[in-house]
C-alpha cells in the first residue's frame, strides 16, 4: 500500500479486461430479461380470455375502492404476526435449551417438549387451526378469549413454535463441542457456557432459517381468516361477494408481497453482516473466488 | 492421605497415579474400547515444566484433557495439591478455574472479540468488574504482542495470532497450572522464540506447566523433565539431555530419528 504506486501496464490491461467482461455481462443480462418479459407479455395478452381476466382480476378502479378495507385487514395480520413471532422466538428458544439440557429434574419437561414438537410438526396447520378454533371454545373456559383472531393466532403460534424449537435445537447442536470444552476449561459452569458461548453462536448459525420461518409466518397469518377473523384475505373475500370481481384478492396478494419481499431482503442483508462471524473460517479461505 | 510438600525440594502440585483412559472404538454399545492411557504415573512439581512428547495419537492431548477434567478417567488418581480431583464429588468447575489450558486447535470463541475472549473468565468465573478485567486483558494481550488486535474477531487473525490470543486467554487468570497443547505449531521461528521467552518468564514467576509438543528444540529449552509416551505408557523420562540426546530405549531412539 505504498503511496507512490503506479499501476503497471499489466495491471491496467487486467483492469480493462475485467471492465469489458463486466459490460458484456450486463448487456447479456439485459437482453435475456427483455426477451423473457416480452415472451410472458405476448403469451398472456394474446390468450383468448385475457380481456375478461384483466377486468376480473386487475381492475384499477376496483382495486382503489377496496384498498382501505384490505389494508385494514392486513393491519390485523401484522399484529398477529408480530405477537406470534416474538412469543414463538422466546418459547422456541426456551424449548430448544430445555431439550438439550441435562438437568435430571427437567426430564418430564424434556419428554413433553419432544412430544409437543413431534405432534405439531406432524399435523397440518389447517387442522391445528380448526381444532383450536372450534375445539378450545367448546371447553368453555371463562378466562380464554374466544375471538377468531386470538384463536387463529394461537393455532399458528403453536405450529410455528414447534418448528422454531427444532431450528434452534439444530443451531445448538451445530456448535462444536470443543467450544464447550474451552469454556468449561476456563472454569465456566455448564449454564454459563450455554448462555455465553453456545447460545450466541447457535442463534447466529440459524438466523437464515429462523428468518425464513418468520417470513412464512407472516404469510400464514392469513390462515386466521378461516376462523372468520377479518384480516386482509377475509376482507378481500367479503369485497368479492356480489360482483365476482376478484381484484381484491390481487390487492391482498400485492400487499402481502410488499411486506414479505422487503422483509426477506432486510433479513438477508442483516444475516450477511452478522453471519460471517458465526464460524471460524481460515483467513485464506474467505476471499472472493474468480 | 498424600504427603504435603516436603521441606527440601519442590512440592508436587500435580501427581498422576496409574491413570487409565479408554475410548470406544466406534458408535453403539457393542463397540470395543481402545486403551489410550494405560497406567500413567507422572509428577509435576511446583514452578516446574514437564514436557510430553510422543508420536501422533500417543495420548498427549488426552492426558492434558484428563488433568483439566474435560475427560473422566477409567481408573487411577489425578492428585492436585494432594486432592484426588478425579473423584466425581469434587467441584470440577472450581478445579478448572485454577488450571488453564491452551488447546491444540485454539478453540477461541468466534462470536467474541479478542479482548472479550480474554476477559470472559475473569468476569464470569472470578467475578472481576469489567474495567478491571479489561485492564488485565489488555496487559496480557500486550504481553503476547496482540495489543492492537483487542477489538478484532478471531477469524480476522492469522493462525499464529489466534494461538497467541489463546495463550493470553489462558494466562489472564493467573493459573496455578498451565496446560499447553502444541502451542508453537502455528508459529514461525521468530514467534516460537517469543513464546518460549514468555513461558520461561512465566516459569520464573512461579507458574507450573505441563506441555505437549512435537518440537524437540522447544522441549529442550523449556523442559525440566521430558516424558516420552508410547503405547499408553510412560516409556522413558528424564532431563531433556537424558531423553532427547541420550535415549536409553530403542523405541525412543526410533521416534527421535524419524523426527530428523
Ligand atoms: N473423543 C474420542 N473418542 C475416541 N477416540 C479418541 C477421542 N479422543 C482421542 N481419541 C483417540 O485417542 C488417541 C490419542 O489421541 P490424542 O489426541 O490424545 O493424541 P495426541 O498424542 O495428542 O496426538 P497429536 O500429536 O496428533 O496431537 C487417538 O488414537 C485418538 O484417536
Ligand atoms: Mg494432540
Amino acid at each position: 500500500m505504498s503511496d507512490g504506486w503506479v499501476p503497471s501496464e499489466r495491471a491496467r490491461e487486467r483492469a480493462a479486461f475485467r471492465r469489458a467482461q463486466h459490460r458484456r455481462a450486463l448487456a447479456v443480462a439485459a437482453v435475456a430479461t427483455a426477451v423473457v418479459l416480452a415472451a410472458v407479455v405476448a403469451v398472456v395478452t394474446t390468450a383468448p380470455g385475457w380481456e375478461r381476466a384483466r377486468e376480473a382480476f386487475f381492475s384499477p378502479q376496483r382495486a382503489w375502492e377496496v384498498l382501505p378495507e384490505v389494508a385494514e385487514g392486513l393491519w390485523l395480520n401484522l399484529r398477529v404476526w408480530v405477537v406470534a413471532s416474538v412469543v414463538g422466538l422466546v418459547i422456541g428458544l426456551a424449548l430448544a435449551v430445555l431439550r438439550t439440557s441435562r438437568i435430571p429434574a427437567l426430564f418430564p419437561a424434556r419428554m413433553l417438549t419432544v412430544l409437543y414438537v413431534d405432534v405439531f410438526r406432524g399435523v397440518p396447520v389447517l387442522l391445528v387451526l380448526l381444532l383450536v378454533g372450534f375445539g378450545l371454545p367448546a371447553l368453555r373456559l371463562e378466562w380464554l378469549p374466544t375471538s377468531a383472531a386470538f384463536l387463529g393466532g394461537l393455532a399458528i403460534l403453536l405450529t410455528y413454535t414447534a418448528y422454531l424449537a427444532e431450528i434452534f435445537r439444530s443451531g445448538i447442536e451445530s456448535v462444536h463441542p470443543s467450544q464447550v470444552a474451552a469454556a468449561r476449561s476456563l472454569g465456566l459452569t455448564r449454564g454459563q457456557a450455554v448462555r455465553k458461548v453456545v447460545l450466541p453462536q447457535a442463534v447466529r448459525n440459524v438466523t437464515a432459517p429462523v428468518a425464513s420461518m418468520l417470513v412464512s409466518l407472516q404469510k400464514d397469518s392469513g390462515l386466521i381468516s378461516i376462523l372468520g377473523a377479518v384480516d386482509a384475505i377475509r376482507a378481500a373475500q367479503i369485497a368479492t361477494t356480489g360482483d365476482y370481481n376478484f381484484t381484491p384478492y390481487v390487492v391482498a396478494g400485492v400487499l402481502f408481497l410488499l411486506i414479505s419481499i422487503p422483509l426477506t431482503r432486510l433479513v438477508d442483508a442483516w444475516s450477511a453482516r452478522q453471519g460471517w462471524r458465526g464460524s471460524l473460517r481460515g483467513v485464506s479461505g474467505a476471499g472472493v473466488v474468480r | 492421605m498424600i504427603a504435603r510438600p516436603t521441606p527440601d525440594g519442590p512440592a508436587p502440585l500435580l501427581r498422576l497415579r496409574d491413570v487409565r483412559k479408554t475410548f470406544p472404538t466406534g458408535p453403539g454399545r457393542r463397540a470395543g474400547r481402545r486403551t489410550v492411557l494405560d497406567g500413567i504415573d507422572l509428577d509435576v512439581d511446583e514452578h516446574r515444566c514437564v514436557v510430553l512428547v510422543g508420536s501422533s495419537g500417543s495420548g498427549k492431548s488426552t492426558l492434558l484433557r484428563v488433568v483439566d477434567l474435560l475427560e473422566d478417567v477409567d481408573d487411577g488418581q489425578v492428585l492436585l495439591d494432594g486432592v484426588d480431583v478425579a473423584d466425581p464429588w469434587v467441584d470440577a468447575d472450581a478445579v478448572r478455574a485454577r488450571l488453564a489450558m491452551v488447546f491444540q486447535s485454539y478453540n477461541l470463541f468466534p462470536h467474541l472479540s479478542v479482548l472479550d475472549n480474554v476477559t470472559l473468565a475473569p468476569r464470569l468465573v472470578h467475578r472481576r468488574p469489567r474495567s478491571d478485567a479489561e485492564d488485565a486483558g489488555r496487559q496480557m494481550l500486550a504481553r503476547v504482542g496482540l495489543a492492537d488486535k483487542a477489538a478484532s474477531y478471531p477469524d480476522q487473525l492469522s493462525g499464529g495470532e489466534q494461538q497467541r490470543a489463546a495463550i493470553a486467554r489462558a494466562l489472564v487468570g493467573g493459573p496455578e497450572l498451565l496446560l499447553l497443547d502444541e502451542v508453537t505449531s502455528a508459529l514461525d521461528p521468530e514467534l516460537v522464540g517469543e513464546v518460549l521467552d514468555l513461558l520461561l518468564d512465566l516459569r520464573a514467576e512461579g507458574t507450573t506447566m505441563l506441555v505437549a509438543t512435537h518440537e524437540m528444540d522447544f522441549a529442550r529449552q523449556v523442559a525440566d523433565e521430558v516424558v516420552f509416551l508410547h503405547d499408553g505408557r510412560v516409556h522413558e523420562r528424564g532431563t531433556p539431555a537424558e531423553v532427547l540426546d541420550a535415549p536409553q530405549r530403542e523405541r525412543t531412539r526410533e521416534f527421535l530419528r524419524r523426527l530428523r
